[in-house]
């Protein structure tokens, strides 16, 4: 049996484990009935998930279902309301500022845009996390540097370039080449492809598959592309807007593997993989009609 | 119909009467939740100051940080500061010529041009100016930061925002005003000298003897006291504008605009209450201090 085959059949043990106990192997993410509110706003509740160890989580759903704000509560960037994330046996909400940066030193994360400083250089950007954290001569920090950019496909000639010169495919890179300069042992992707053309969704599909392959990695992605969902995943979750469930539906619609999506029995997850409108588009007409 | 009326009429002013203590209600909610709004307001900007203090006493801030921030902070703001000191100098000399000349007293013109910029205009002026050119650029840079999620980017790499972008910003400000302030006072000293001996034909002699008699090194250390508090705020409410700017391009436009006018009502009630501290002080160590007249 394959790694990835095995990773695949820990996220049927993991969807079908109904406990919040950590009793999945490895687990190495444990997000732990988790409800995050802003203000009057409530975008998770009750969200529960065991990460393993190795494995490529990808979260899909409709636009503003809390996805990115699951990422971004993952790595301890947005505190919970209640409940908890446990990495590594660490509670994030818990840590103080100095044990919280130790804790996040240990991740990579690819933000959508890319989130590249602009005053910067790229060969600044991506050395930055080097020089904060490893104590690298010059010439070492510029090796890294060199072999990262190599790694994500670009070439040496992009370094002395600001952001603000790059087209967005190359920033996605420069964001995944400064993602992956410490060697993290998890990688989070918030939707690595959005607003790319097909030929460079497809690159980052492949670099994301490169780089567990390359490197031990746990990764969750945050996509609404199902061609990376297809190519990238162990095992999907779905979320769901929670103004458009009732109080007692669970946030989370679907936890398995890909390949069961198109099956799935509920019909909101299967329009979702299929791309269709259907019944949101009828209550999307009644609800301008009654504004 | 009679009746019928009566009761319309009663109802009316009943009616009228439900409406006005509904509207009194509102306006006592709305005061509550604005006085709520602002307490919170306050706790946040006292929590956010007391973070960036724990990461400034803890841990260095690194050189690369730091030498960008006092360059923007020190070195570019020094010109306007010096034009304005030198403009604002001269200004008091053409206002308080008519009133001294009148009572014949324009040789003490140096004493109160003096002491006006050397414990007023001269820490308020360079603080005003390093609100409206540093301020407002600390706010939008770190709102825009904040927007295209460069502060998320910073915390994900395991640097503190606060410690990165805050504490160096932070230390610019405090220790560099005092030397604008300086520079805001020498040069509005040397415009209201020029301007009273060149143009309104003050003796030289009588107009910096009297200087020299009625300011003294206290009025100065007034000056520079004040800067410190003043340089303090505007870097706090600058940066902490900037850390919670809305999204988007009005955020980051009402982060700047926020950042200014906090930072300069700060000033001026800072400038109050430290003035009569420091006032009293004065009259409590020299309670016979010389008299203009």
């Amino acid at each position: 049996m394959t790694e990835r085959s095995r990773l695949k059949r820990l996220a049927v043990a993991v969807s079908t484990q109904p406990t919040m106990e950590n009793t999945v192997p490895n687990t190495l993410i444990d997000v732990r009935g988790l409800h995050v509110r802003f203000g009057k706003q409530q975008v998770l509740r009750d969200v529960s998930l065991q990460i393993p160890q190795g494995q490529t989580l990808v979260l899909i759903g409709e636009s503003g279902c809390g996805k990115t704000v699951l990422l971004k509560s993952i790595i301890g960037l947005i505190y919970p309301t209640q409940g908890d994330i446990i990495f590594d046996g660490n509670s994030m909400s818990q840590l103080k500022d100095r044990e919280l940066t130790q804790q996040r030193i240990r991740f990579g994360f690819v933000f959508q845009n890319a989130a590249l400083f602009d005053s910067m250089t790229v060969a600044q950007n991506v050395a930055f996390p080097l020089k904060q954290h490893r104590k690298h001569s010059d010439a070492e920090v510029h090796e890294i540097v060199m072999g990262r950019l190599r790694e994500v496909g670009l070439p040496d000639n992009v370094v002395r370039k600001k952001p603000a010169e790059l087209s967005g495919g190359m920033r996605k890179r420069v964001g995944l080449a400064r993602a992956l300069a410490l060697s993290p042992e998890v990688m989070l992707y918030d939707e690595p492809t959005t607003g790319l053309d097909p030929i460079m969704t497809d690159v980052i599909n492949e670099l994301i598959i490169r780089t567990r392959e390359r490197y031990p990695v746990t990764s969750v992605v945050v996509t609404h592309d199902m061609r990376t969902v297809r190519r990238v995943a162990d095992r999907v979750v779905m979320l769901y807007p929670l103004n458009r469930l009732n109080k007692r539906e669970p946030q989370v619609l679907y936890d398995d593997q890909a390949e069961h999506l198109e099956e799935h029995s509920d019909e909101r997850v299967r329009q979702f993989v299929r791309g269709e409108a259907g019944a949101r588009l009828q209550e999307m007409q009644r609800e301008s009609y009654v504004e | 119909m009679s009746s019928n009326s009566h009761i319309a009429n009663s109802d009316g002013n009943g009616g009228l009467l439900a409406r006005a203590s509904r509207g009194i209600e509102d306006s006592i909610a709305d005061l509550g939740a604005l006085s709520l709004e602002w307490v919170a307001g306050f706790g946040s900007i006292a929590i956010f100051f007391w973070r960036m203090l724990g990461w400034l006493f803890t841990r260095r801030p690194r050189m690369e940080t730091l030498l960008p921030s006092f360059y923007q902070v020190g070195v570019l703001s020094l010109p306007v500061v010096a034009l304005t000191g030198t403009f604002i100098g001269m200004v008091l000399a053409v206002q308080s010529y008519a009133q001294f000349r009148g009572l014949g007293l324009e040789t003490r013109m140096g004493a109160v041009i003096n002491m006006a910029l050397f414990r007023e205009l001269g820490p308020v002026l360079a603080a005003t100016m390093l609100a409206g050119r540093v301020g407002s650029a600390m706010a939008a840079e770190l709102g825009t930061m904040r927007v295209t999620e460069q502060i998320d980017a910073l915390a994900s790499m395991g640097s503190n925002p606060l410690h990165y972008l805050v504490v160096p910003r932070f230390l610019a400000c405090l220790l560099l005003i005092p030397a604008l302030t300086i520079m805001a006072v020498f040069m509005g000293v040397v415009g209201g000298f020029f301007y009273s001996t060149y143009f309104l034909d003050i003796d030289t002699f009588h107009y910096l003897d009297n200087s020299r008699k009625f300011v003294g090194a206290y009025d100065l250390f007034i000056g520079v006291f004040k800067s410190l508090f003043f340089g303090m705020t505007i870097a706090v409410l600058s940066c902490y504008r900037g850390f919670h700017c809305r999204p988007g391009a009005e955020g980051v436009g009402q982060a700047a605009t926020a950042a200014f006018v906090h930072s300069f009502v700060a000033i001026i009630v800072l400038d109050l209450f430290l003035g009569i501290l420091l006032d009293e002080i004065h009259q409590m160590i020299w309670p016979n201090a010389v008299s203009l007249l």
